[in-house]
């Protein structure tokens, strides 16, 4: 175990130092002069030629890496050029509400893909099947975005049941928060359950037919006995990766549903970087979500080995 | 007698006797010829203005509505397959060109495979959403940047898939018999392993096309996408949420025309998938 986890985290450096050169190169293949870019029309030719100074680049490619790399280890992401702020300290002012949407999201995706596998294994062949099998895919074939604005106009503005964007007053409360966290949610949420619902089903499938479940069944356990304790326990272990797997995804579809909902929070923040070409904040996240999303994955795996007590390394 | 059916005849069979698939594939035809032929089919020019029909609902005038501009939502969406359709077919060529490419040499030349497949990694240790927003921020708003963007984005997919079945391939017998005979590893490439690799390829070419049009809508709809002026659905969606209040048509289409299209080649990668061979199966 403790030899596969070494290994691991050795992959896991590996991928995040090219991660680190795959993000340094997005910043550089920027047509222009980003420093002419960063400083606007007014500059002046000393102004673009202190600012590579200062930048470092006037450097050499490999060592101007090296530099970058240098800080990302010490933890210094950079300054955004319009927040007046680190970007470290920008992220995390907003990581809050992005980490709230994404486990509601995942808890919505769950409540939805769980059952509606469960069912769809246990009646397996039935119209019911055949039902849940075409719900995944239509939720699979869904834009998240599109889904907000659809709910947005029926259950905001048609219906007033819930706010139509943003989050609150800064002062409020943690239920207040949820409540405008209700329909982003749902709009993030119900396109990512495909997978939990396919994933569920396929486990669910390959359980029901084994032999613990038939003595089960012989032993007397109703149907729901059978299906809850004894089936879905130990189909769980797969559809537990799966839902990591989705967790993962849903942090990259916060970007495009806090746009819609208008929502502040870390996908808000890199949209408006994009938009605003603020180099420093899109590198800095593109960093820091790729480290999380490999960190759930490493975390994923290792959770599979504590469930099932069969899995070795 | 009957005559002998080709493999290809035998897939098709198969495929169609699930009813979704043969549905999605009617759907698909439809709307790949309606984009073809959206010059003809097109009530109006896509940005001929009817300032006096602005905003107008679904009637005789305009079936599915007007804009705020009083251009014509049914031209507008038939115009739009065309661009969402073309970025969604370049995605799957460049994806699946790079794609393969990588592939093969990750499963075939042994020392590429690690230092390929950790690029992988990499690339797809971010976000699909995230990764193509990035690379447009670089590259700047343009189809042929999306094009661009998404093609890399959807690459590890490809070359993952291409150097799992290459390992396998490999070990063949005719494989070992292509390299006893004195054939070069760039023959035995893309003369003996490439056409086994085409029904992964097609199958998962279906899926990219779907992800290809999500994803393009998404770009397109936060302003990173295609620049504003060609209507693509994403495009559209994005001026119409201001007037979604008074105009809900111009929301429901385009987003109804992206679910119909994508959905439809979901069920057609999965029919594929079944129907195809299911030594591949385990693969995809």
């Amino acid at each position: 175990m403790l030899r596969y986890l070494m290994r691991r985290i050795g992959g896991l450096i590996v991928v995040m130092l090219l991660v680190a050169v795959i993000v340094f190169i997005i910043a550089r293949v920027v047509p222009g002069d980003p420093v002419a870019v960063m400083l606007g029309s007014s500059a002046t030719p000393a102004d673009v030629a202190a600012l590579r100074t200062r930048l470092g680049l006037d450097q050499p490619l490999v060592v101007q890496f090296l530099i970058y790399l240098r800080q990302i280890v010490t933890g210094d992401l950079g300054q955004s050029l319009f927040l007046n702020r680190p970007v470290l300290q920008a992220m995390a002012d907003r990581a809050e509400l992005t980490a709230l949407l994404t486990l509601m999201s995942a808890a919505i995706a769950t409540l939805i893909g769980v059952p509606v596998g469960v069912i769809s294994a246990v009646r397996r062949g039935t119209l019911l099947d055949q039902a849940a099998t075409a719900l995944s895919m239509f939720a699979a074939s869904l834009p998240s975005f599109w889904v907000g604005l659809t709910l947005i106009e029926y259950l905001a503005v048609k219906m007033p049941w819930f706010p139509v964007a943003g989050w609150g007053d800064p002062g409020a409360g943690f239920g207040e928060h949820l409540h405008h966290l209700v329909l982003p949610a749902i709009a993030l949420g119900l396109p990512n359950s495909a997978l939990i619902i396919r994933f569920t089903r396929t486990a669910m499938l390959d359980v029901l037919g084994d032999d613990y479940v038939r003595t089960a069944r012989a032993k007397g356990v109703g149907p729901m006995g059978v299906v809850v304790h004894h089936a879905l326990r130990n189909a769980l272990i797969p559809v537990l990766t799966v839902i990591g797997l989705t967790i993962a995804t849903l942090i990259g579809g916060a970007i495009v549903t806090e746009t819609v909902f208008g929502l502040p929070g870390v996908g808000n923040l890199i949209v408006s970087a994009v938009l605003r070409r603020d180099y420093p904040v899109i590198q800095g996240s593109l960093l820091v979500i790729s480290g999380i999303y490999v960190l759930i994955n490493l975390a994923v795996d290792l959770l599979y080995a504590l469930v099932d007590p069969r899995v070795r390394f | 007698m009957a005559a002998p059916r080709s493999p290809a005849r035998q897939l098709l069979a198969r495929l169609l006797r699930r009813r979704l698939v043969l549905f999605a594939l009617v759907a698909l035809v439809v709307v790949v010829v309606a984009a073809l032929f959206a010059p003809w089919l097109a009530p109006y020019a896509p940005g001929r203005m009817d300032i006096a029909h602005r905003l107008a609902a679904p009637a005789a005038r305009h079936w599915l509505g007007s804009d705020e501009f009083g251009r014509d939502t049914l031209s507008r969406v038939l115009f739009g397959a065309q661009q969402s359709l073309l970025v969604g077919a370049l995605v799957v060529v460049l994806a699946t060109v790079l794609g393969t490419a990588l592939g093969l040499l990750a499963g075939y030349v042994r020392r590429l495979d690690a230092p390929l497949m950790r690029l992988t990694d990499a690339l797809m240790a971010f976000p699909d959403i995230l990764l193509a927003i990035a690379l447009m921020a670089g590259l700047g708003a343009s189809m042929f940047n999306v094009v661009l963007a998404l093609g890399i984005v959807y690459t590890p997919r490809v070359a993952r898939i291409v150097r799992g079945a290459v390992l396998v391939l490999r070990e063949l017998a005719f494989v070992e018999a292509a390299e006893a005979l004195g054939a070069g590893d760039l023959r035995i490439m893309l003369v003996h392993l490439l056409p086994n690799l085409l029904s992964a390829l097609i199958v998962q070419g279906t899926f990219i096309f779907g992800y290809a049009i999500l994803t393009e809508a998404a770009l397109s709809f936060l302003g990173t996408g295609v620049p504003p002026t060609t209507p693509t659905w994403g495009n559209m969606i994005a001026t119409a949420q201001q007037y979604m209040g008074q105009a809900d048509w111009l929301i429901l289409v385009p987003g109804g025309a992206i679910v119909l299209v994508v959905l439809s080649l979901q069920v057609l990668g999965d029919g594929l998938r079944d129907a195809l061979d299911p030594k591949l199966q385990r693969l995809l």
